[in-house]
C-alpha cells in the first residue's frame, strides 16, 4: 500500500478531525464549495505520492545538501512519504543506464504529471559540452525531461538566475532554467543555497495545495521572497538608531549593532533568512556576524564587493516589495541612510509618544 | 592502444567496453569506461570529468577578500573548505596574522565538515554499495536488535524499533514508487549481508539522514548559515562577546553551550552508530580486497588542523603532511607547495592545451596555464556531442593530470592515516591497529576499497574528538581574557603590497586541496586550485602513468557485467567531487577550440 498524504499527516501526529478542517480550507481557498470536501479528502487518503525528477546541470550540489537539512519536514519523510524522488543523481542507488532508464519510465507513466526540480544550469557554450551527462550536453537531457512535466522548480541561484558560474564573464555561457524552457510554469526558489525549509515548504505547499504558489513578477513565491531581509532583520533597530559596526571585531560587532556599513546586502536582498532563519532557525548571517551577501539576487556575484557599501538601499517601508524595487529606479544615493535613520526615528518618537512600546 | 604496463599494473583495452554514465551518488558529473576480459575482470579503467565551470577566470580582476565565497560555491557539499583555503591564501599573500580565537573557530569548522562529510558519504553515498535494501525486508528485527545491541550500546535498538522501520519500509516498498532506490542492484551476488545486518544499516541510513543536520548547526552559529557559511580574512566574522551588554548580539554563552552539545551528540553519533556498523559491514566483506590502486605505492597529505594559530609548518599540524611514493613506508618525504618541481599539472590528455604544446609539460600552479581544447580522440566512437566510447589515447577529460614529482598520487582519509601510521603518531596508528585486530587481518588490507571506506570512519571520530578538543582550547582563551577573533591591520588594500603571491591548503574530507593566488594592484591577477578529485580523478599523463580512480579498478571482478556494483563502490570510496576537481578554465578566458571526431 502507498503510504498517503493523509496517512502521513496522521503519523505525524495530526488527527482527523484536523485533517477535515484543513481540507475544507483547502476547498475555501480554491474557490471550492463545501461539496468538495469530501472529494479533496479523499484525493489526500488515496492519491500516489508526486514523482520529481531532480536534474544536476553545472551546479556545487549546495541545493540537495541544503534540502537534506530540512528540520521540518524531516527530508527523511519528504523522501520516503510527500513526493517520490525517482530520479536524482546525487543519492539514487542506480547508476548508467539503469539510472537513465528511470527517466524514461516516469516521463512516461506519469506524463504531464511529474515535477521537474533542477539544481544548476546548462551551459551553451562549447556546444553544452562543458556538462556531459550520459556522453551528451545537459541541455539535451533538460530539454527532453521538461517536454513532459507538469511544472518546473528551479531551486537555488543557479537555476534561477545563473549564479557563480554565470558571474562576469560567464566563460561556459551558464544560463538559468527559464531561458531555455520557455513553455512550462517555472517557480524559482534562488539563494545559494535556498534555505532548506523553504525548499521544503515550496514543495509541501505544491503537494498540499496542488497548485503553484502565487509568484512575483520574477517568478519567485510571495510567500517566501515577498520581503527584504532588511525589513525583518532583528538588528534594524540598530539601523534605525544610528548604531553601526565600523570594524571587524569592533565594539558595535561585539554588541552586534547594524552591519549596513561592512557592507551588508539586506536592504536589497529578499529572502526568509531575517524570519525562518537557517538550520532549524539556528541562526542566520547577519546574527553571526557578517553582512548578507545577497546570494538570492540576480546576478549577486557582480554587484560591487561583498564589503562595499549598498548605496542604492530604497529608505521607506516594509511596504515596497520586490516588484516596486526591480522595477529599477534610481534610488537615494549616498545619504539615504542617514534620511531614513532620521525619519524612523522621527516615526519612533511619534509612536512612543502615543503608545508606548509599539513597533513600527 | 597496445597492452602496456605501468605503475605496476598491466593495460589492456581489448576486452568488452562497459560504460558508466552518469556515475551516480557523487557530487558532480563522471563517466567511467572498463574493458574486461573473458572472466569479467577490469583489465582497463577510464575516467572522463564531465563539467566544467571556469571558477578562476571568474575570480580576475575582483577583490582578494570576496574570493573565499566565490571559491566556497566549488563544491557544497564540501562546504567552507575551499573557502578556509582561499583565506588562507590570501593571509599567506598578504602576511595577515589571525588571533588564536580565530584560529580555533576555524578548525571547529573545518572538523565539523570532516565528521559531516564522512557521516553523509557513509551512509548516503556509499552505504548502498554494500546494504541490500531489499534484503532488509525479510530480516527478524528480534535478531536484528540483538545483533545491533552486541555491537553497541545505542539505546535505539528494540525489537520494536527496528519492527516499526521496516514496516515502513515495506510499505514503501510495496507502493511500487520506490524513489531513490528504483533499478538498484538489489539482489546482485556481490551483496554479501545477512538480511538483520541490512536491516540495521537500512535503519541507521535513515537515523544519519535525521542526525547530520544538526551537526552543521555549529556552521551556522560560527558562520550564519550551512550550507555555504560565511568567512572572513583576517580572523572569522563572529564576534565574541560574553560579559557585556550586547551579548545577545555576538558569540556568547548560550552560543557556546550550543556548539558543546552538538559537539558530544556528533562524538556519540560517530563511535556508537557509524564505529560499530562500519566494522560490522566490514566483517562480511573481508575477503573483498579490491581497489586499492595507488594507495600502497603514493599517497599525499598536505597536514591541516594547526594546534597554533599562523603556523603551517608539519609539526604544528594535527592532520599528518607528506608523501609516500613507489611503495617505500620508509620513508615520508617533505612538501614543499611553493617548489615549482613538486606539484605540477600536465594536459596531454586533458581537454586543455598549453602554449607552445602539451606534450609532457608540467607547470606549477603559480605560472599555471590553461587554455582549454575540447577534442575527443582519433579512436573515440559517437559524435562529439553525442560520445559513445572514449578514446584513452586522446585527450579525455576535464580534469587535468596533477603529478608530485612526477608522481600520480591519491589523496584522502586513507593517505592521511597511511602517512600518520607510518609516522607512528599513536593518533592514526592505535585505531587502525585496533581495527585490523577485530576485523583479524594484516595491514596489507589497508590498502583497498575497504581501507579507503575504513579510514574514513576513523578519521570522522578523529575529526569530533578534535572539535571537543578545540572548543576547549577556545573556552581556555576565552578564561585568560581573550576575546580577539579578527585582525583589520591590513583590511584596507592601501596597505597592501603592489604585488604578492600566496598559496593556502587544507585537507578537505576528499584529500589534500590548495589555492595559489597571485595579487597586483590590490586585485586577483591569478588564481588557481588543484583539489583532491584532481589528484584522484587524474586522467593519464605524458607517460601514460593512470590517476588513482583508475589505478583502483584495476584486476577487480564484476559479478554481472551490465551491474556496475563493483565499478561504484570502489569509486565512491574516494567520495569522488566532480564540481571541485573539473572547474579549471583558462585565466584568459580563451574559447574552447573544438575539433570534430575523425
Amino acid at each position: 500500500m502507498v503510504e498517503t498524504f493523509y496517512e502521513v499527516m496522521r503519523r505525524q501526529g495530526i488527527t482527523r478531525r484536523s485533517f477535515l478542517k484543513f481540507c475544507s480550507l483547502t476547498a475555501a481557498s480554491l474557490g471550492l464549495g463545501p461539496s468538495f470536501v469530501p472529494k479533496i479528502a479523499h484525493a489526500m487518503e488515496t492519491k500516489p505520492r508526486t514523482p520529481v525528477l531532480w536534474l544536476h546541470g553545472l551546479e556545487c550540489t549546495c541545493c540537495s545538501e541544503s534540502f537534506i537539512r530540512s528540520g521540518h519536514p524531516l527530508a527523511k519523510d519528504a523522501v520516503l512519504s510527500m513526493i517520490s524522488l525517482d530520479y536524482d543523481d546525487t543519492i539514487m542507488t542506480a547508476a548508467g543506464h539503469q539510472a537513465e532508464a528511470i527517466l524514461e519510465e516516469v516521463m512516461t507513466k506519469y506524463k504531464g504529471n511529474y515535477i521537474l526540480a533542477v539544481e544548476g544550469n546548462p551551459p551553451l557554450n562549447q556546444e553544452g559540452m562543458s556538462c556531459i551527462i550520459g556522453g551528451k550536453p545537459f541541455l539535451d537531457q533538460l530539454k527532453h525531461v521538461a517536454k513532459d512535466c507538469k511544472a518546473i522548480i528551479s531551486w537555488g541561484s543557479c537555476a534561477s538566475w545563473g549564479c557563480v558560474q554565470a558571474a562576469k564573464p560567464n566563460p561556459t555561457q551558464a544560463t538559468p532554467v527559464h531561458k531555455v524552457i520557455t513553455d512550462k510554469p517555472i517557480i524559482k526558489v534562488p539563494g545559494c543555497p535556498p534555505i532548506a525549509e523553504v525548499m521544503t515548504g515550496v514543495i509541501t505547499y505544491m503537494l498540499t495545495f496542488d497548485r503553484i504558489p502565487e509568484l512575483d513578477r520574477q517568478g519567485r513565491p510571495k510567500m517566501f521572497y515577498g520581503q527584504r531581509i532588511h525589513d525583518k532583520c532583528y538588528r534594524r533597530p540598530h539601523f534605525d538608531a544610528g548604531q553601526f559596526a565600523e570594524a571587524w571585531d569592533d565594539e558595535g560587532s561585539r554588541k552586534g549593532y547594524c552591519l549596513y556599513k561592512m557592507g551588508c546586502k539586506g536592504p536589497t536582498t529578499y529572502n526568509a533568512c531575517s524570519t525562518v532563519r537557517w538550520n532549524g532557525g539556528v541562526s542566520f548571517p547577519i546574527q553571526s556576524g557578517h553582512g548578507c551577501i545577497g546570494c538570492s539576487e540576480d546576478g549577486f556575484w557582480d554587484k560591487g564587493g561583498f564589503y562595499d557599501r549598498v548605496t542604492d538601499i530604497n529608505a521607506f517601508g516594509v511596504e515596497s516589495n520586490a516588484d516596486k524595487i526591480g522595477m529599477g529606479t534610481a534610488g537615494v544615493v549616498g545619504a539615504a541612510v542617514v534620511a531614513h535613520a532620521a525619519v524612523s526615528a522621527i516615526k519612533q518618537t511619534r509612536q512612543s509618544r502615543n503608545k508606548p512600546g509599539q513597533d513600527e | 592502444m597496445a597492452a602496456y604496463e605501468t605503475q605496476g599494473f598491466k593495460l589492456d583495452n581489448s576486452g568488452k567496453r562497459v560504460v558508466v554514465d552518469p556515475v551516480t551518488r557523487i557530487e558532480g558529473h563522471m563517466r567511467v569506461e572498463v574493458n574486461l576480459d573473458a572472466n569479467n575482470v577490469i583489465r582497463n579503467a577510464v575516467s572522463t570529468g564531465t563539467m566544467w565551470r571556469g571558477l578562476e577566470v571568474i575570480l580576475k580582476g575582483r577583490d582578494p577578500r570576496d574570493a573565499w565565497a566565490f571559491t566556497e560555491r566549488i563544491c557544497g557539499v564540501c562546504t567552507g573548505t575551499h573557502a578556509l583555503t582561499s583565506v588562507r591564501a590570501v593571509e599567506d599573500a598578504l602576511a595577515i596574522k589571525i588571533p588564536e580565537n580565530a584560529n580555533s573557530i576555524r578548525n571547529i569548522m573545518q572538523l565539523t565538515l570532516q565528521a559531516h562529510d564522512h557521516l553523509v558519504h557513509f551512509y548516503h553515498l556509499h552505504a548502498l554499495d554494500w546494504v541490500d535494501v531489499v534484503s532488509a525486508l525479510s530480516a527478524d528485527p528480534k535478531k536484528t536488535s540483538e545483533l545491533a545491541q552486541s555491537i553497541s550500546s545505542w539505546p535505539l535498538s528494540s525489537p520494536g524499533y527496528f519492527r516499526d522501520i521496516q514496516n515502513r519500509l515495506k510499505k514503501f516498498v510495496e507502493s511500487g514508487q520506490l524513489g531513490p532506490f528504483m533499478n538498484g542492484y538489489w539482489g546482485n551476488p556481490a551483496y554479501k549481508l545477512p538480511p538483520e545486518a541490512n536491516l540495521m544499516a537500512v535503519t541507521h541510513y535513515l537515523e544519519a539522514l535525521d542526525f547530520q543536520k544538526d551537526i552543521v548547526k555549529i556552521h551556522t552559529i560560527y558562520g550564519g548559515k550551512n550550507p555555504h557559511p560565511n568567512w572572513l580574512v583576517g580572523g572569522v566574522p563572529c564576534a565574541i562577546n560574553i560579559h557585556d551588554t550586547g551579548a545577545v548580539g555576538a558569540i556568547n554563552m548560550e552560543r557556546l553551550n550550543l556548539v558543546s552539545y552538538i559537539i558530544d551528540r556528533t562524538i556519540d553519533f560517530i563511535d556508537n552508530v557509524y564505529i560499530p556498523d562500519l566494522l560490522a559491514i566490514a566483517s562480511f566483506y573481508k575477503d573483498w580486497t579490491h581497489g586499492g590502486g595507488l594507495s600502497s605505492k603514493s599517497v599525499l597529505s598536505y597536514g591541516d588542523i594547526p594546534d597554533k594559530a599562523n603556523d603551517y609548518s608539519a609539526s604544528n599540524l594535527l592532520l599528518p603532511r607528506g608523501a609516500i611514493i613507489n611503495g617505500d613506508l620508509s620513508k615520508v618525504h617533505e612538501v614543499d607547495l611553493r617548489d615549482p618541481n613538486q606539484v605540477q599539472e600536465f594536459v596531454d590528455h586533458s581537454w586543455f592545451k598549453y602554449e607552445g604544446g602539451a606534450a609532457g609539460k608540467g607547470l606549477h600552479p603559480w605560472d599555471g596555464e590553461t587554455v582549454p581544447h575540447y577534442e575527443l580522440g582519433k579512436n573515440a566512437k559517437g559524435s562529439s556531442t553525442n560520445i559513445e566510447q572514449i578514446d584513452e589515447g586522446g585527450k579525455y577529460s576535464w580534469i587535468k593530470a596533477p603529478r608530485w614529482k612526477g608522481h600520480a598520487m591519491e589523496v584522502g582519509p586513507l593517505s592521511r592515516y597511511i602517512i600518520g601510521y607510518v609516522q607512528k603518531n599513536p593518533e592514526f596508528k592505535e585505531p587502525v591497529d585496533m581495527v585490523l585486530k577485530k576485523l583479524d587481518l594484516p595491514l596489507t588490507a589497508l590498502f583497498s576499497t575497504l581501507g579507503r571506506t575504513a579510514a574514513r570512519g576513523l578519521e570522522a571520530s578523529w575529526a569530533a574528538h578534535k572539535m571537543r578538543y578545540f572548543q576547549d582550547k577556545l573556552m581556555a582563551n576565552l578564561k585568560a581574557g581573550d576575546l580577539a577573533t579578527a585582525n583589520i591591520d591590513k583590511w584596507e588594500p592601501s596597505t597592501w603590497p603592489a604585488e604578492a603571491k600566496g598559496v593556502g591548503f587544507t585537507e578537505a574530507p576528499r584529500g589534500a586541496l590548495a589555492h595559489w593566488i597571485r595579487i597586483k594592484d590590490t586585485r586577483i591577477d591569478n588564481y588557481q586550485c588543484v583539489v583532491p578529485t584532481t589528484w584522484n580523478g587524474s586522467p593519464r599523463d605524458t607517460k601514460g602513468q593512470i590517476g588513482a580512480f583508475e589505478a583502483s579498478l584495476m584486476n577487480t571482478p564484476v559479478a554481472k557485467a551490465d551491474q556496475p556494483l563493483e565499478i561504484l563502490r570502489t569509486l565512491h570510496s574516494f567520495d569522488p567531487c566532480l564540481a571541485c576537481s573539473t572547474h579549471v578554465m583558462a585565466p584568459d578566458g580563451a574559447e574552447l577550440t573544438k575539433v570534430r571526431v575523425r
